[in-house]
């Protein structure tokens, strides 16, 4: 008898077992309370970029984890590499805020114990448990590095640099303005509308109704005639602002610091309505063959000193507050440079990329998903 | 002795060997079918399998959130292509198309009747080696290097204003894209139309002539007729390529530049949906197969 039972508890477990990850987000393994040994390798999805050998290098000498790395395209790209074939062949994945919240609903990633990677208290505030990668209070994974969305402007063209998103919808600017080809740009006309037309109720750009969608994509359709160029590349941005004729634009930190360099007179500003902005987190695949590792990269990944190296190698800015000095040691001011030393409120600003999903916490579930935005995106380009 | 058994066993294991030789020398049919299996096979499995694959998923749909591909039959996909912007794309795209090709033809008409007729031995070899260089260099390479010419400050308004002339503003336009697709598909024009114009024996035109035909007579009514194969051969090319590039849009082309490629891309690479991009790959599909159709009725293919 005693023997059945036990076969029946076993069968039932591994029911559970099988039947439960499948169920997605709620089911959550046992949190790891300790880090045991390294397996000897670590396997992670990543942005070009973000696994250069400065750093990884000392990592795998101190921990003999063996990183290789694949590199990812696209959000979608990363998306798609977690959860086909069983999600198993990598660890972990250095998702951006647009993806993140995906991989968590798609039951791809797992919840992470933030008390063994001690440098997160040393993380900013605003980055400790962003909406992006923290859900009901779960961590899923580590916060890495941010920037955010700036309005950049050629100081020739414009005397005063505008303080409102509202210049890139102005008419008189039409034809020298350049806008990212992304469907989360809508996010940008949506946080404009929250501040301009306070009667729409967007609280969230990220969280939008099919009326709210619906008054972000005529501002974006508006928007159409004036604009030069919807640039995929930052290196197109970058030739549109050198010798295409724009000199208006959404932008990022890592253009305004490129054109600087090219001299190139243009300012980042990031205007009184607030920003969007992108947040990447490294997260842990729910079936990580070598989750040591996974979690002594984390735990390295967090510390001033790769923080910093990875901050200036992209153009970023690091989210543990402590890298700023070593980013300055390793070149001059390039913790300003950086906005790594903005107050705790400038990052408080910046509305970080979330997935756009239907579920948006009102318990109504009636907001529009990626794929309402994209059509969306799809339509405003013509 | 090891010889010796070796001999002997040799015509036994032949055995079944002459039985299949025997049987296929009554049925010759089998021989190529045989033959020709391999290849027959191989375009099967390649081709029309991967057509079959694409048509039957764009009748399924897939999961807005996790894009994963949902097994029901639906026309959803093709109801959703008849809604807007996709009809404005499709007809932009075939528009673009048809006068790439239209531009094509006028440009390498001439210029392949001067390679043909009047051009010396040396020049002609100079000039097709030049025609297929680009061909050697990157795609993105030749594309770039048109954003280069255009730009405000680029070489072309540069050149422009040397002689005199007003700054052209067409960077980042569907004209741009115009001209850039005419570029690059230039050299699958000339040479097909080269091929035929060569082809064209010397002697037809003199007939003509002794027949009392002027020039634009000989031209209209031997010369062209003739090249027709050469210039629909080339037509399909240009025509098929341009409906489904994608990347020249995105780096030439300017707001409301989008085209079935772009579309597709899109669906795959932004908002995950298979079905639809499938779908929407079916639609250059029927539109080859109508184009094709309309070739052949003009009997472009009659003297392939």
């Amino acid at each position: 008898m005693k023997r059945v039972r036990l076969v029946h508890v076993l069968i039932a477990a591994g029911v559970v077992a099988v039947a439960v990850p499948a169920a997605g987000v709620t089911k959550s393994q046992a949190l790891p309370t300790s880090v045991g040994k390294g397996e000897g390798k670590l396997t992670l999805v990543a942005w070009e970029g973000y696994t250069e050998k400065q750093w990884v290098a000392p990592f795998e000498k101190a921990t003999g984890c063996d990183v290789t790395t694949k590199y990812a395209g696209s959000s979608n790209d990363m998306f798609n590499l977690m959860t086909s074939g069983g999600g198993g062949q990598y660890d972990m994945v250095s998702a951006s805020g647009d993806a993140s919240l995906r991989l968590i609903y798609a039951g791809a990633v797992a919840e992470v114990n933030m008390k063994l990677i001690p440098a997160s208290k040393d993380f900013f505030k605003a980055f400790q448990s962003p909406p992006n990668n923290t859900v009901d209070g779960k961590h899923y994974g580590v916060s890495l590095q941010f920037g955010p969305n700036v309005l950049m402007v050629n100081k020739k063209a414009f005397k005063k640099a505008p303080t409102t998103w509202g210049a890139l919808y102005d008419p008189k600017n039409k034809g020298r303005i350049t806008v990212p080809d992304n469907p989360i740009q809508i996010a940008d006309a949506a946080l404009y509308l929250s501040k301009t037309k306070p009667s729409l109720g967007i609280k969230d750009p990220y969280e939008l109704t099919k009326a709210q969608l619906d008054a972000a994509v005529q501002l974006l359709e508006q928007q159409r005639p004036l604009v030069k160029k919807y640039w995929a590349l930052a290196s197109d941005q970058i030739d549109l602002f050198k010798n295409g004729g724009s000199t208006i634009g959404a932008s990022w930190p890592y253009q305004v610091n490129t054109l600087r360099a090219a001299k190139v007179p243009v300012v980042g500003v990031i205007p009184k309505e607030g920003a969007t902005g992108w947040l990447d987190t490294w997260m842990l695949s729910s079936k990580a063959k070598h989750p040591n590792c996974a979690y002594k990269w984390m735990q390295y990944i967090s510390t001033p000193k790769p923080q910093a190296q990875q901050a200036i190698y992209f153009g970023e800015t690091p989210v543990n507050k402590k890298a700023c000095k070593v980013m300055d040691s390793i070149s001059k001011g390039a913790c300003a440079q950086y906005s790594g030393n903005k107050t705790e409120s400038y990052y408080r600003s910046i509305k970080f990329w979330k997935t756009p999903i239907t579920d948006c916490g009102n318990g109504q579930k009636n907001c529009m998903d990626l794929r309402a935005w994209t059509d969306a995106w799809t339509k405003i380009k013509g | 002795m090891a010889v010796d058994s070796s001999r002997v066993e040799g015509p036994a294991a032949a055995g079944p060997l002459r039985a299949v030789s025997r049987f296929t020398w009554r049925r010759p049919g089998l021989v190529t079918l045989g033959q020709i299996s391999t290849p027959v096979a191989a375009f099967l499995l390649v081709y029309v399998a991967a057509l079959v694959a694409l048509l039957i998923q764009s009748l399924w749909t897939s999961d807005s959130f996790t894009g994963k591909v949902i097994h029901t039959w639906t026309f959803d996909n093709f109801r959703e292509i008849a809604e807007d912007p996709y009809p404005t794309i499709i007809r932009r795209t075939v528009f673009i198309a048809a006068a790439v090709t239209v531009t094509c033809m006028l440009l390498a008409f001439p210029y392949a009747y001067f390679l043909v007729r009047i051009a010396s031995r040396r020049l002609r070899i100079a000039l097709l080696v030049a025609t297929v260089l680009p061909l050697w260099v990157s795609y993105l390479v030749r594309v770039y290097s048109w954003r280069l010419i255009l730009n405000p400050e680029g070489a072309l308004n540069w050149w422009l204003n040397q002689l005199g002339l007003p700054d052209q503003n067409i960077a980042y336009t569907n004209w741009a894209m115009w001209l850039v697709f005419t570029y690059i598909w230039f050299p699958f024009m000339v040479l097909p139309v080269y091929a035929a114009l060569e082809r064209l024996p010397y002697s037809y035109i003199e007939a003509s002539a002794d027949l009392g035909a002027k020039g634009w007579t000989t031209l209209r009514r031997v010369i062209l007729p003739l090249a027709v194969p050469g210039l629909a051969a080339g037509s399909i090319f240009t025509f098929s390529l341009t409906l489904g590039d994608y990347i020249a849009p995105s780096l030439v082309g300017g707001p409301g530049s989008s085209l079935i490629g772009t579309v597709v891309f899109e669906n795959l690479g932004l908002a995950n949906n298979l079905p639809f991009a499938a779908a929407f790959a079916t639609i250059p599909l029927a539109i080859m197969a109508v184009y094709l159709a309309l070739m052949k009725r003009l009997g472009a293919f009659e003297s392939l």
